[in-house]
């Protein structure tokens, strides 16, 4: 790639930094040149992001239908699965799949409760009283 | 006396780690490009069964930590690698380090980073930093993708220090050890060996998913996904293609422009101008690398929908696969008086 063709489109990098690139200069040899984005990764990124966006709406009608409880909603928001909730917790994935269901979550002690909210990054209140 | 840590800015954050670490004590002649290709970053990994976040799995470098301590080795220093099963004891031995002005690299994840954009903030956890001073409670962080040092609070960095999940860091931290002056003979013999290794590696390894039949591989497995896939979820997983390959950490087209910079200035310490050929050739495949991605861009945006243009991706691929194998093939063969 040449560095006059280094593309320099808007991307969420804007406040953040630009990026570096290796890139061939006049002369043919290589240097370096800063990027501020390229849409056609910004692109994948925004869709990988609708994707997400997507799985946490319909997490949260779960909540609202009583069909999930909260932990399974945060669990969407915070891009996590089983495995890295496991790993977070502490807690077996099979106990977790049972937190999932809300009449289980409903009587879950104050210690998990205060687990699952150090792992999401919420209050144990913001947590409880979730109803999407 | 203590020196200052220079902050210096890299296409890939293990290798500006490393780098700058290097620089720092002593190694003055020390580039990216040269990291990147003592430490035989070039490689290509469709690792199968393995998803992340539920698309394919794919690596264009090798594993996390193995860049600088394949190219320590061959210079003759010594990495120091600390991890911890307990936070107290990684944050005690980290502000040691610091007092003692010793900068340190550490692995941090990038879910909790908070100077990273929200966008960018997933759960990768071989993120590398250098650590070099603390202020006012705060640690002073070069972090070798940003153009500028940063700053990271108490509370923030053991987090990210001890992020969970796939690479967990453990509180990684680490520093070489033992750095002597580095002979001109000595530095061509490292890279000879460094770019043997490389050509091994991409070329002789046997099985279908390592090196430059992997991307053969990935190439068959585009070709398959529309039918399987459906066209929302295959044009997802073409987006996480692209990403894998171009996003900030890979200096763009996979790392190939940062091998084929490495391949150029080898040429200059071995001179051999043989190696600028070869190096045209990554030249060649990064800029095909490039045009793959946009052509799977314009699959995933949606403006085409039709298994030809699968094809087309795939054949791109393919073509790559070519190149990357006469450029590796032409490495196997040459011979370094080294």
């Amino acid at each position: 790639m040449k560095k006059e063709n280094l593309p320099q489109d808007k991307s969420a990098l804007e406040n953040m930094t630009r990026e570096l690139c290796y890139v061939k200069n006049e002369d043919g040899k290589y240097t370096t040149g800063l990027s501020t984005g390229w849409n056609v990764k910004t692109e994948a990124l925004n869709n990988a992001w609708e994707d997400i966006n997507e799985r946490v709406k319909e997490a949260a009608l779960a909540v609202k239908n009583g069909v999930k409880s909260p932990v399974f909603y945060f669990m969407e928001l915070r891009l996590m699965d089983l495995h890295l909730l496991k790993s977070y917790t502490g807690f077996w994935r099979i106990n977790i799949k049972r937190h999932f269901k809300p009449s289980v979550f409903k009587n879950l002690s104050e210690k998990k409760l205060n687990i699952y909210a150090k792992a999401f990054d919420v209050s144990v209140n913001e947590l409880k009283t979730f109803k999407g | 006396m203590q020196k200052k840590y220079t902050h210096i800015q890299s296409a890939h954050c293990e290798n500006g780690v490393a780098t700058g670490l290097l620089k720092y004590h002593g190694m003055d002649f020390m580039t990216e490009p040269l990291m990147f290709g003592l430490g035989s970053g070039i490689f290509y990994f469709h690792i199968p069964f393995l998803q992340i976040n539920g698309g394919p799995a794919i690596t264009y470098r090798g594993m996390p930590g193995g860049i600088f301590s394949q190219a320590a080795k061959l210079l003759g220093v010594k990495v120091n690698r600390k991890k911890f099963s307990n936070e107290n004891d990684a944050y005690d031995y980290l502000n040691k380090q610091i007092q003692m002005g010793n900068p340190v690299g550490c692995q941090v994840g990038v879910f909790n980073l908070p100077y990273f954009p929200p966008e960018y903030r997933f759960h990768f956890n071989a993120h590398n930093i250098v650590v070099y001073g603390k202020e006012n409670g705060n640690y002073l962080v070069s972090d070798p993708v940003m153009e500028t040092v940063t700053t990271l609070s108490e509370a923030d960095m053991l987090k990210v220090r001890f992020a969970k999940g796939p690479l967990a860091p453990r509180g990684q931290v680490y520093y070489p050890e033992n750095v002597k002056p580095v002979s001109n003979e000595q530095l061509q013999k490292a890279i000879s060996k460094a770019i043997k290794r490389s050509a091994f590696e991409m070329i002789k390894v046997p099985g279908p998913i390592i090196g430059v039949t992997g991307i053969n591989y990935t190439a068959r497995q585009i070709r398959t996904w529309r039918d399987k896939l459906g066209v929302r979820k295959a044009g997802l997983y073409l987006g996480q293609i692209v990403r894998m390959q171009e996003e900030i950490g890979t200096g763009g087209g996979g790392f190939r422009f940062l091998y084929a910079a490495f391949l150029e200035q080898a040429s200059n310490y071995l001179s051999e101008e043989k190696l600028l050929k070869v190096s045209d050739d990554f030249t060649r495949a990064g800029d095909l690398w490039r045009t793959s991605a946009i052509q799977m861009g314009r699959i995933y945006k949606g403006r085409l929908d039709d298994q030809k243009y699968y094809n087309e991706c795939a054949d791109m691929l393919d073509e790559i696969a070519e190149i990357e194998k006469e450029g590796f093939t032409k490495l196997l063969k040459m011979k370094f008086d080294f």
